[in-house]
């Protein structure tokens, strides 16, 4: 029984009875943009745009606004609209999931393992958080939801070690994809990231091609720091994807177009749940559309 | 980012350069640059204008002193850094006062529940205020009303088998009854104080915020502290909002303000519901748990720490 408000739905105040832009309604843009977390600095280049445009006279009622805001995202966000595809080949495809701590890191394990499973793949996830509290077991139950199988270390073992038995076993038993959850980390921890560095340099060693996905995983009601996230972690590690967390509350996400306007990195995934089941590929269009839900231009005629 | 914000700043101080009063004209200026900080160090909207107009009243005809005696010497100071002290000082008048008082006057036990959303920082957060009132001479037992998440009783098990901190769980009961439960079972086993750690939860999420109330309806905790997560942005007062509508808070905690979020959630919260923050996550060990200081999450929000404390004292 959850209800979301519509990203921008809001607007739809703004816009009722209005045939022309007034410096209110620009004000209002620039709050239902910034509240959305898009960052003021993409707010102001989007309103800018839309401020272009009325100059020029290739826009003048609000409909037309909402149509080039969306039109304009959705071209930002297309470029990195880009599914992962899992190559199925003779060798293990091997993603290593990454991020802050609490983001959904384990969790979107299990939704993506819990996928490829669904479509017959033989999976293996590797316990790679030795460091949190029964961060091992909730793997573990993941797992046994799932069905696919687990390697695991001693607690408190270097998340190397783990690995390194993840990519041996995943290479003799022809595990097809292997997931591998590392401990939370905020970005701004040195040490932690080397210890990143070392896991994949790990990985590297037993099979040259892995990781062929360094996915980050950022929680949808993040705000502004999610960029600092993403360009951190990128630098230490290249990243090759995000998943985006949490989108069935209220936040809405909308670093991600700031994030995606900077790094042109690839959104993998939108998590939508707790359960399995909760996990999408991220799609541009409807991203935008429920960016706008509720914004109903049509009572305007 | 830290870099860009600390020329933000650097920006106004120049902008000021050689000003004498303060005022509408050269103030919107600095105002605007200020307003553009505060919101990438995501403090919410309406918060952001509200304090941004509580400093321009106060700042509007100020003669600018541009040098002040401290301890015996003559110290020269812009009328820029004289503005930022301006909204540090109105920053921490908002964020004030200091507060990390608990209510644990509930004899035989008092209870503490910790409420929020997911991952944020709960269950972690749950184990140190724990250990912190062992410290205090407390003697705690902590909770496991978290009965959704896969192996969260694991978790909060082992964290207060490591703090020697008895832990309650059963797994066959609803939240509710836990907690009120526990009340008894805390008592039996002289402890003074108990900790529920309740499951992440969306504030749109009906029946579990339900749930909430009813643990409230039936174990009645004297402090409600929401859990909140110092990297979050906008929806920081919404969130707040819903649970304080839904269960009286008590004060709130900003975890994770080890990395470099600048913690803007922390005022947004702060004015938006006039709940005190009590405590900051400083770290995921037991220890890094610290009283909330209003001085210097404010330097931190407004990205200007070394400022600040040239003119903190005059
Ligand atoms: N509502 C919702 N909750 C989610 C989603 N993804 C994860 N969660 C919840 O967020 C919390 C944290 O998820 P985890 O998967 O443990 O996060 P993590 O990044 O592995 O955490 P650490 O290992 O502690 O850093 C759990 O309560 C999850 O159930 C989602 O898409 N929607
Ligand atoms: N760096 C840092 N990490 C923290 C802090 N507080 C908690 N964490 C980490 O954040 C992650 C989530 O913490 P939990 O205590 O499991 O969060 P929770 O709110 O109980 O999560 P759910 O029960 O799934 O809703 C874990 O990896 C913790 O170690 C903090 O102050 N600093
Ligand atoms: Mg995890
Ligand atoms: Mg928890």
């Amino acid at each position: 029984v959850k209800t979301r408000k519509g990203f921008l739905g809001g607007l739809n105040e703004v816009l009722l009875g209005k045939k022309q832009l007034d410096e209110q309604m620009v004000v209002r843009l620039e709050e239902l943009l910034v509240t959305s977390d898009i960052g003021v600095k993409t707010a102001y280049q989007l309103l800018e745009s839309v401020q272009d445009r009325i100059k020029r006279r290739e826009v003048h009622d609000p409909e037309m606004v909402v149509h080039h805001l969306k039109s304009v995202m959705k071209d930002m966000l297309s470029e990195v609209e880009a599914p992962l595809r899992v190559g199925y080949g003779s060798e293990p495809f091997v993603v290593m999931v990454i991020g802050v701590n609490g983001s959904g890191k384990t969790t979107t394990i299990a939704k993506i393992a819990a996928r490829h499973k669904a479509a017959g793949r033989k999976v293996l996830v590797a316990a790679g958080d030795t460091f949190r509290a029964a961060a091992v077991e909730q793997l573990q139950i993941w797992a046994d939801r799932v069905g696919c199988s687990i390697v695991k270390g001693k607690e408190k073992a270097d998340p190397s070690s783990v690995v390194f038995e993840a990519m041996d076993r995943a290479i003799k038993e022809d595990f097809e994809l292997v997931l591998v959850d590392t401990a939370g980390r905020l970005h701004t921890r040195v040490p932690l990231m080397e210890e990143l560095k070392k896991v994949k340099r790990t990985m590297e060693k037993k099979l040259q091609s892995a990781p062929q996905e360094t996915l980050l995983v950022i929680d949808s009601s993040m705000g502004q720091n999610a960029i600092l996230q993403a360009r951190t972690f990128n630098e230490a590690i290249p990243i090759t994807g995000i998943a985006l967390t949490k989108l069935d509350g209220t936040a809405k996400g909308g670093v991600v177009v700031g994030m995606s306007n900077e790094l042109k990195i690839p959104i993998r995934y939108v998590g939508i749940g707790e359960k399995m089941d909760d996990l999408r590929d991220f799609n541009a269009g409807e991203f935008v559309e429920a960016l706008f839900t509720g914004v109903d231009i049509s009572d305007e005629e | 980012m830290l870099e860009i914000l600390t020329r933000g700043f650097r920006d106004v101080r120049q902008y000021l350069q050689g000003v004498r009063t303060l005022n509408e004209e050269n103030l919107s200026e600095a105002l605007a640059m200020i307003r553009v900080s505060l919101l990438e160090a995501d403090v919410e909207f309406q918060v952001t204008r509200s304090f941004l107009e509580k400093v321009k009243e106060q700042a509007l005809g100020e003669i600018v002193h541009v040098s002040v005696k401290f301890k015996e010497r003559k110290l020269k100071v812009s009328p820029g850094d004289h503005f930022i002290k301006l909204c540090h000082d109105e920053l921490v008048r908002l964020m004030g006062p200091e507060d990390a008082s608990l209510d644990l006057r509930r004899k035989p036990v008092s209870a503490i529940m910790m409420v929020g959303l997911q991952g944020s920082g709960k269950t972690t957060t749950a184990a140190k205020l724990a250990r912190f009132l062992q410290k205090k001479g407390n003697r705690p037992m902590l909770v496991a009303a978290d009965v959704y998440r896969p192996a969260a009783v694991d978790q909060i098990r082992k964290l207060g088998a490591d703090l020697n901190v008895p832990v309650y769980s059963d797994g066959g009961a609803r939240p509710p009854e836990i907690c009120s439960k526990a009340m008894q079972i805390a008592s039996d086993a002289n402890c003074d104080v108990v900790i529920f750690d309740t499951a992440g939860r969306l504030t749109i999420d009906e029946p579990l915020m339900e749930e909430i109330h009813q643990i409230e309806e039936l174990a009645h905790p004297d402090n409600v502290l929401l859990v909140c997560d110092a990297m979050i942005g906008q929806e920081s007062v919404n969130i707040a909002k819903a649970f304080n509508e839904r269960i009286r808070l008590t004060g709130f905690i900003l975890t994770k303000l080890d990395g470099d979020a600048r913690g803007g959630a922390a005022i947004s919260i702060k004015e938006a519901t006039g709940v005190p923050i009590k405590f900051v996550g400083m770290g995921e060990g037991m220890d890094r748990l610290e009283e909330f200081r209003p001085d210097g999450l404010a330097s931190r929000i407004l990205g200007f720490g070394d400022v600040v404390g040239l003119v903190k004292d005059f």
